[in-house]
């Protein structure tokens, strides 16, 4: 039987994606376009982002209360939320505790059922953000409360529960399909509480998505909303046009002025939650030396870089962390553009007549830098005025990570793009002594004062101060110099005029349910 | 006969090894590995990187990862995709028939434009129709298909408003994949409005795919008509007094077709290959656009197994055509 719609009626709302998820499970998989049409549509949090911010508010937990030692999380659960229904399963209870501890420990403990079903297949989001050296154990209180057990004070947790992987399942759904003998089928055909009820999914084509009438927020403005997977971002601006979509994702920066003049069309922009820099790798010649690091931070013309690389569409960046988050220390004075003290400073250090070094830069774009080899040659000419000669060198990008991992690298360009709206997930992976260990750490830059503040931030419960302590660490890196940060770059979604209601979200996902077609 | 079946299926085991070494050589090739795709920019922990290698099995020595992976194979087994954890095999029967059914159109508009357009050039050769349609086909052979695509979808889809822009079929229709062909499945649906949707989104996918294949075909039957054109029996059935077009359909045309139907045959491996990049830009769920995906992602098993069933089946359709030109011609059975 074929189901027709309305080709772009007032219900259905149409939207170009990316890519193709990597399966419809929100624990499984890291990928932002896997999230979006996952576990934004389809599933909750105990707490969530606000959207378009990154301040926590409550979601599947009503309220929650810490511990004074910071070790201890109670959430009170929210009452009478609704788990979605397919064909095979029709839930007979709300949502209560037990699909809590069911959720976590199922990535946590390592003998919980379910915890290997899909041969391969790993919590990979769960394990990357360290969670089993965070979280002892769960307890039920009652139906209605849960409690999370620290293994240390870790004020990030809070913003770590509103990740995607930290989605809640629906214990009775998975037990369904035990029984039955098919407990793939439970991460194959998601049930979750979220605004959206999965439909359909044709490979590589079309997901289809209901809204859910019982969602607890209420429910979405549209009837149906529509993924419509296309790869290719100008086949996907052509959809936008011919209104074979209403929203499209990852506009290319050089279609932005066309569009912008296109009067069916809207353009939306959020500062990024990331940034792109220079590393200097600390563990070699001659960026050993801090004068070195503080003569090409001196010697680096960032407004250019701003406008040719980014055409605009970016700003630029003094400290690591992006001013959209809080702890963003703006008393920080930025290195201005001045050769004549970036060659003194390089006398300073014993080079005068400057040196000769491998410049890594990025082969491919990423959201945080949209051309590495236009930024590279900027970079190259700047610094060749000050007598240091920057020979540019590149890998295909996943070698180029390998390598960066290893610390082969003298000087390189790379970035981040903020995985939650804590500060914490920008200084310890990228700045951390532990990091120089996983290798994320490319300038390998450990610091003791910088660490003991980063540690100590993260064990202190109270915002405001931990914001202190994070400013601090931004002085030490400011002095310390081990990067050039470049910029925090801009992100874009192009809709049509007749979606009202729609709002960028801060950590780069696509929100639906606050959507609606206005003709 | 038998001997000649059995010598050409014999042929099949080389170029099974050759074809599995290739695409395992090839993807092995490619720098960054499956775990380091999925690790970013954060980088992995040493012991969670070393876990994956090993559940991926790529920690033991490439020749022992080979001999596995043909053991598997021999037994029927194309192992799971490392992003979504699908069996390959199963992925690929999923997507295959949106392939073929591009690859089956775009064939026939090849065919059906371009063997007529062949035959007026042979037979007003050196007119303005002949230098037309040359000309046409050498523009089109030289065509990159990416960029012809796109040139399409803007000129047709975006300017005019004829066509939709990509895609299978409008998203308005939720047809059930019974056999995979959309223009079938729409017609089980007894959904005719699916189905005329189906047919306008294989327009221009078939145009730039069955492009090259055009231009090859057009030039391949003028060539072969003006040496046919010459024979002595051409000239005889116009001696006999037949129609103009008599002597050029039946007798001419019929026999230039020989080396075309060759040709054709040799299109096929072509087309997999053309439709690769289509595929990508019309957003085509077919297998090229997911093998190109499964390069990206370093998707061993994807690649591997990808290649092999295509080249299974181009080996199966060789396979039939030799037996077949063996069973119409005894000159290649005896030769």
């Amino acid at each position: 039987m074929a189901i027709a719609l309305p080709a772009s009626g007032k219900g259905t709302l149409v939207y170009c994606s990316e890519g193709s998820p990597e399966g419809f499970q929100p624990q499984f998989f890291s990928t932002g376009t896997t999230f979006d049409a996952v576990s934004v549509p389809m599933f909750n949090r105990l707490v969530e982002f606000d959207l378009g911010a990154t301040n926590i508010v409550p979601a599947l937990a009503e309220s929650w209360t810490i511990s004074p030692d910071g070790k201890t999380y109670t959430f009170k659960l929210r009452k009478g939320v609704k788990f979605h229904s397919n064909a095979n399963f029709k839930p007979t209870r709300d949502f209560d505790a037990d699909d809590v501890l069911f959720s976590w420990n199922r990535m946590a403990d390592e003998n919980a059922p379910f915890h290997k079903v899909t041969a391969g297949q790993t919590f990979a989001y769960f394990d990357d953000m360290g969670m089993k050296n965070i979280v002892d154990r769960v307890e039920k209180l009652d139906d209605r409360t849960v409690r999370f057990v620290l293994k240390r004070p870790e004020a990030p947790f809070l913003a770590d529960m509103a990740m995607d992987f930290a989605s809640i399942l629906s214990k009775e759904y998975f037990d369904a399909m035990m029984k039955k003998g098919t407990p793939n089928a439970a991460d194959v055909y998601p049930i979750g509480t979220g605004p959206f009820e999965f439909v359909s999914y044709q490979k590589d084509a079309t997901i289809r998505y209901k809204a859910f009438d019982q969602h607890f927020r209420g429910r979405p403005k549209i009837d149906n909303l529509i993924y419509s997977i296309t790869r290719d971002a100008t086949a996907r601006y052509a959809k936008l046009k011919t209104g074979e979509c209403q929203v499209m994702a990852f506009p290319k920066p050089a279609d932005l002025d066309a569009m912008r003049k296109d009067p069916q069309l809207a353009i939306q922009q959020k500062e990024g939650l990331n940034v792109g820099y220079i590393a200097f790798n600390v563990e070699k010649k001659p960026f050993d030396n801090k004068l070195v690091r503080q003569a090409l931070n001196y010697a680096t013309n960032k407004d250019a870089i701003l406008k040719a690389v980014y055409q605009g569409n970016g700003q630029v960046a003094k400290n690591p962390i992006p001013p959209i988050l809080w702890g963003y220390n703006n008393a920080v004075q930025d290195y201005p553009y001045d050769p004549a003290k970036a060659k003194e400073l390089l006398a300073q250090a014993g080079y005068p007549n400057g040196f000769e070094v491998e410049l890594w830069y990025l082969p491919v774009t990423r959201p945080y830098n949209p051309d590495g080899k236009r930024m590279a040659e900027l970079i190259q000419a700047d610094w060749a005025k000050v007598g240091v000669k920057a020979k540019l060198v590149t890998y295909e990008w996943a070698e180029y990570r390998k390598r960066s991992k290893t610390g082969e690298q003298t000087v390189m360009m790379f970035g981040w793009s903020g995985d939650n709206g804590d500060p914490d997930n920008f200084f310890v992976p990228l700045l951390g002594c532990e990091a120089v260990k996983g290798g994320g750490n490319v300038s390998r830059w450990c610091n003791r004062s910088f660490e003991d503040l980063v540690v100590k931030a993260a064990q202190t419960p109270s915002q405001p101060e931990r914001a202190k302590l994070y400013e601090q660490a931004q002085v030490i890196v400011h002095d310390e110099a081990p990067w050039i940060p470049i910029a925090h770059s801009v992100r874009f979604d192009a809709l049509r005029k007749e979606v009202h209601g729609y709002k960028m979200d801060a950590t780069a996902h696509h929100y639906f349910n606050h959507a609606e077609i206005v003709k | 006969m038998w001997r000649f079946v059995l010598r050409r299926a014999a042929l099949v085991v080389p170029t099974f090894i050759g074809v599995t070494l290739l695409a395992f050589a090839l993807i092995h090739l490619i720098p960054g590995d499956p775990v380091e795709n999925i690790s970013g920019e954060r980088g992995m922990e040493p012991a969670r990187r070393t876990r994956l290698l090993h559940e991926f099995g790529l920690d033991r020595p490439l020749p022992v990862q080979y001999g596995s992976y043909v053991a598997h194979v021999l037994r029927g087994d194309l192992g799971h995709s490392l992003t979504t954890h699908v069996g390959v095999a199963q992925e690929f029967g999923t997507l295959f028939p949106a392939t073929v059914e591009l690859a089956f159109f775009a064939m026939l508009f090849a065919l059906v434009v371009g063997v007529p357009a062949g035959v007026i050039a042979a037979v007003r050769r050196n007119t303005a129709a002949d230098y037309a349609v040359m000309g046409v086909s050498l523009a089109g052979y030289s065509m990159p298909i990416f960029w012809w695509a796109l040139l399409l979808i803007l000129f047709f889809s975006v300017q005019l408003g004829w066509t939709p822009v990509s895609g299978r079929i409008a998203v308005e229709y939720d047809v059930p994949a019974v056999t995979g062909f959309m223009l079938i499945d729409t017609l089980m649906a007894g959904d005719l409005a699916a189905f005329r949707s189906a047919l306008s989104h294989l327009i221009l996918p078939t145009i730039a795919l069955g492009t090259i294949p055009l231009a090859v075909i057009a030039r391949m039957t003028r060539s072969a008509m003006l040496e046919v054109l010459r024979e002595d029996y051409v000239r005889a059935a116009r001696a006999k007094g037949l129609s103009r077009m008599r002597v050029i359909v039946v007798h001419a045309l019929r026999n230039a077709l020989i080396p075309v139907v060759t040709v054709v045959g040799l299109q096929v491996g072509l087309l997999l290959s053309g439709a690769i990049l289509t595929e990508t830009i019309f957003s085509w769920p077919g297998v090229g656009n997911w093998l190109i995906h499964g390069v990206q992602a370093r998707d061993y098993p994807v690649v591997q197994g990808g290649i092999l069933l295509i080249a299974g089946i181009v080996i199966a359709v060789n396979l039939i055509v030799d037996v077949l030109y063996g069973v119409i011609n005894p000159r290649i059975r005896h030769g």
